[in-house]
């Protein structure tokens, strides 16, 4: 079976890669791209791990079937920190204790992320619906709610 | 193993390759088909997509509502008109889930997902699909009733009236995972009133059923009386009969059984 050409922005960078009919975005991303920041979590949008941001909008990778992509832009944690600086929020995150072992934190980050970049000071019930497609098994949600928050009213170290 | 994937400019020539390929799923927002080949499923061998721009209009302007089968809950819930939908809406997935997901990929949903077609099935939506030989509207009860023998179909929309108020139409997700999750059980009302008497009541729920069903023991308690104790206790405890709920990790058939008619009681009484 041939190969399909696809060509989008990652991260601010055209890639051009030739997927398998029918691979997912997270498949594409980690294996044809080397991004292996979305993570392969369950396969079935239930945990949220591989979400990544497709012309801004909160989309989960495993669920996007590649070849939809094309000529959009996709952001992932890799393309978050700003140059040797860690964002905000991974800084909020780092402060808060809000990784613990760290399977969720790059979908936590992307959800985050597209909270506030459409809602900047955000209330507490509204990062926890943000997050609410995130499952993390480790920290009980509190002190990732608490990061957000956080980074959201500017309280994070430099 | 590989797929082959089909994109066509108009649904017409989507829904010709889909109703001449058995083995050809349409992709709307890919929770439903994406997931199945992240599963394995080897009975996908293609996949159909359409970009036609009919699938994704909305028309919420007057009494009458339409949505296409590519609308996602995330544009349900940025629709002011659509007011009366944001709860069924917002009950579905995380923000992630509800950017992807379409009204018509729903209406495939199996238990215990599917929660927005239990809200059209309360307001006695209608289906528009396409198959081989043209579109046609299908009541959408009767669409779930032979879900299994859609694969074939592509829905282009669905159709339903506004309900007169608020009142009239109620809608409540039981999940145990707060704010989101799986659904344990999920009851739509519909109780238009017409002289201080419920006049064409509808009750539906999702996960009593292998699809969202209607509870018409409980509608035939309600239909022609005022919304009183009385006539919500009779509705409540009618709430059950003619459901045939499965045990799954939400909760098992026993247990679905014992709180529907609980649920309906506090939805009747605007109990929260």
């Amino acid at each position: 079976m041939s190969k399909i050409p696809l060509q989008f922005r990652h991260n601010g960078r055209d890639v051009a890669i030739f997927v398998d009919g029918g691979t997912n975005l997270l498949v594409a991303l980690r294996e044809l791209i080397g991004d292996m920041t979305p993570k392969f979590g369950c396969g079935q949008g239930g945990c949220g791990t591989c979400s990544v941001l497709i012309d801004g909008e909160l989309h989960l990778s495993c669920l996007t079937l590649a070849e939809t992509v094309g000529g959009r832009s996709i952001e992932t944690l890799d393309g978050m920190k700003q140059g040797p600086n860690l964002h905000p929020l991974q800084r909020a995150f780092a402060d808060h204790f809000a990784a613990q072992c760290g399977y969720c934190t790059p979908g936590m980050l992307m959800a985050a992320k597209a909270l506030l970049d459409r809602n900047p000071s955000p209330s507490r019930d509204e990062v926890v619906e943000a997050i609410s497609g995130n499952i993390c098994r480790c920290t009980g949600y509190e002190p990732i709610i608490n990061a957000i928050l956080a980074a959201a009213g500017g309280r994070v170290s430099a | 193993m590989a797929v082959t994937v089909k994109t066509y400019a108009s649904v017409s020539e989507a829904a010709g390759a889909l109703s001449s390929d058995r083995s050809a799923r349409y992709l709307g927002g890919g929770t439903l088909v994406m997931r199945a080949l992240n599963e394995g499923d080897v009975a996908i061998a293609t996949v159909i997509r359409a970009q036609d721009q009919a699938l994704t209009r909305i028309d919420a302007s007057g009494p009458r509502v339409t949505l296409g089968a590519g609308v996602t809950f995330a544009r349900v819930l940025a629709e002011r008109d659509l007011a009366f939908l944001h709860a069924p809406a917002r009950s579905i997935g995380g923000p992630a889930v509800r950017n992807m997901g379409t009204v018509g990929g729903n209406l495939f949903a199996p238990s215990p997902y599917g929660d927005f077609t239990v809200a059209l099935l309360a307001l006695d939506a209608t289906v528009a699909v396409a198959g081989g030989f043209g579109s046609r509207d299908i009541p959408i009860e009767e669409f779930l009733q032979a879900r299994d023998r859609q694969a074939g179909t592509l829905v282009l929309s669905v159709s339903c009236t506004r309900p007169a108020s608020s009142e009239a139409f109620r809608y409540r997700k039981i999940a145990r995972i707060k704010p989101k999750g799986g659904s344990v059980v999920t009851l739509a009302a519909h109780l238009p009133i017409s002289g201080g008497r419920i006049a064409g009541a509808r009750i539906a729920l999702g996960s009593m059923a292998p699809t969202q069903i209607r509870a018409r023991a409980a509608e035939r308690a309600l239909e022609g009386r005022s919304l009183d104790a009385t006539t919500i206790a009779a509705a409540a405890s009618a709430a059950a009969e003619g459901t045939s709920p499965s045990d799954n990790a939400l909760g098992s058939a026993w247990y679905r059984r014992e709180i529907v008619g609980v649920y309906l009681r506090r939805l009747l009484s605007g109990q929260e």
